[in-house]
């Protein structure tokens, strides 16, 4: 199934930094988005967008993780060429990561 | 136990002014804030105030006032805003007029001056956060330099009696925690309750942001009544609780859900946000919906401030030279992709400058590129977008020609073309020692 399935998502900027917020709508998949939404599948999921580094925050009391994403908007929301300066709709591409589960434990 | 009602008014500078108004008329708020200031923003302002030394405030000052100041006088509530962008001074001044022509001239505007540090940031040639280089380096290109100031000048003109308080750059949370500190005497040493205060003006800063906007996905996070967004009210303890809702029957929703997104929203460790007044700690936050639209956080954390602040540096980067055009019905993928490869092959044969060039099909790849996005179908239309950067003006006009001239020297069925050139004024960081800053208030008004 789609990362979309069990969590929502939000993308924030900082120059040329990326943070892409994944939590869970339920407190029983948080541990499926620790195990699998790993920061080397983020990282190769965004090939192309993503040049630095990733680094993965975990908040286990509001069952959410946030990545943060260096190098990631083209140079710096202020410079950037892309159409999507600030990386908006970044948070939607991860959501179409694929997420290995227990049919019976969703 | 006191509380106080803060409603958050803009969450840009360009925000909905309407849901300000609800916010006064309908909120049964103490404090309105309006935070409007882009990264660039001061930058931008600048160059408009070296123009014009009257001017370099928001542009939409004069509206925004003139719809919210007869409600604030009457109801007593006070205002916050950075508003004065590059001058705080000028709008400062601005707003006493509006007041003083609606017959409001009771109303004493207090400006916040001094984030103004370009002089410091020249004299001890400071190096560049983002990049390997120092603030010389970037010669005549520096526009502006301007720290991100904390709540303290802000308490101070509350404290001396302002119905309105204009700053220029201001760490947004601050223009919230501003009136938290004035209203409950709290300690600014006191790193844990000024912690939860900057949770506050976290969630809230970004006004729509928390109470339905930027949020909605149907079928998986439907919002009710969107396009009657409210904005959000934060109901704040003098222990630091903290309870984020909305004004009754506006639109949007306040769950559990939207503190979330907003909580971790341009947060890089949660365990360390870094503020003018405390670095916040988000880390232990617990959030729980206690009834509709109204949601309770609980658990932020503080400890001491930065012996620093940060400074937002605006410089001319370069030049960006833009061109669009559709194509669409039956093989308009193609078409879309001939035509990027015609511009590709023209600007080398043309010879035209640039230090980065980007190729993008509006519809197809132009928000993540060609390797996330290489699954698409055939769409019915697309959009042709190329973007290069330049040093000068004229190479920049070039770029949109060569897409342009696609309408009678490209494939079949090019229109709509679009092009432009502008110039790029940039941002970059340096840390200032906090001493070599000093933020002054200056009162106009209240006759």
């Amino acid at each position: 199934m789609k990362l979309r399935e069990i969590a929502h998502s939000r993308t924030g900027d900082k120059g040329n930094i990326s943070n892409i917020s994944v939590i869970a709508y339920d407190a029983k998949n948080y541990p499926l988005l620790v195990a699998q939404v790993t920061p080397a599948r983020v990282k190769a999921h965004f090939a192309g967008v993503v040049e630095g580094e990733v680094v993965r925050y975990e908040l286990p009391k509001i069952f959410a993780l946030n990545f943060v994403m260096d190098r990631a908007l083209g140079g710096g929301v202020t410079r950037s060429l892309a159409l999507d300066a600030h990386g908006k709709s970044l948070s939607s591409a991860l959501l179409d990561l694929e997420i290995d589960a227990v049919p019976d434990k969703i | 136990m006191r509380t106080i009602r803060i409603g958050s008014g803009a969450g840009y500078s360009g925000d909905r002014i309407e849901p300000a108004v609800e916010l006064a008329e309908k909120g049964d708020i103490q404090y309105l804030v309006f935070e409007c200031l882009g990264e660039r923003t001061v930058a931008l302002a600048q160059q408009a105030r070296l123009k014009n030394p009257e001017s370099g405030f928001d542009p939409l000052l004069e509206e925004r006032m003139r719809a919210v100041l007869p409600i604030c006088a009457a109801k007593g509530i006070k205002i916050v805003t950075n508003m004065g962008a590059a001058n705080p001074l000028a709008a400062a001044r601005k707003t006493a007029a509006i007041a003083a022509s609606m017959n409001l001239s009771r109303l004493k505007v207090a400006a916040v001056v001094g984030d103004d540090v370009l002089e410091a940031c020249k004299q001890r040639d400071l190096p560049i956060m983002e990049f390997d280089g120092r603030i010389s380096q970037l010669g005549n290109r520096l526009i502006s330099a301007n720290a991100y100031l904390g709540a303290a000048p802000m308490v101070e003109a509350l404290a001396g009696g302002a119905d309105v308080v204009i700053t220029g750059r201001a760490s947004d949370p601050a223009l919230f925690l501003a009136p938290l500190i004035h209203a409950f005497g709290w300690p600014m040493d006191d790193w844990n309750l000024l912690g939860k205060g900057i949770v506050a003006g976290h969630l809230l800063e970004c006004a729509g942001q928390v109470t339905g906007g930027y949020f909605a996905d149907p079928l998986y996070k439907d919002v009710a009544d969107l396009a009657r967004l409210g904005f959000p009210i934060g109901e704040v303890g003098e222990d630091g609780s903290l309870i984020i809702t909305k004004v009754d029957g506006s639109g949007g929703a306040v769950t559990a859900q939207t503190c979330k997104e907003q909580l971790l929203y341009e947060v890089h460790d949660p365990a360390r946000y870094i503020q003018p007044d405390v670095v916040a700690d988000f880390s232990q936050i617990e959030i729980e919906e206690l009834a509709k639209d109204r949601v309770r956080i609980s658990g932020g954390r503080g400890s001491a401030r930065p012996p620093t602040f940060k400074v937002s540096v605006g410089y001319v980067d370069s030049f960006i030279g833009e061109g669009q055009i559709s194509y669409a019905g039956p093989g308009a993928l193609a078409r879309g992709r001939l035509a990027l490869d015609i511009v590709r092959e023209r600007l080398e044969l043309t010879g035209v400058a640039t230090s980065e060039l980007r190729f993008d099909l509006i519809g197809v790849d132009s928000l993540h590129g060609a390797q996330v996005s290489g699954h698409a179908n055939d769409p019915y239309e697309v959009r042709v977008r190329v973007t290069g950067r330049t040093e000068n003006l004229r190479e920049a006009v070039r770029i949109g020609n060569e897409v342009e001239t696609l309408y009678t020297n490209g494939p079949a069925g090019g229109g709509g073309a679009f092009k432009s050139a502008r110039d790029v004024v940039a941002v970059a960081s340096v840390l200032l020692p906090r001493e070599l800053a000093a933020p002054q208030v200056q009162f106009v008004g209240g006759t």
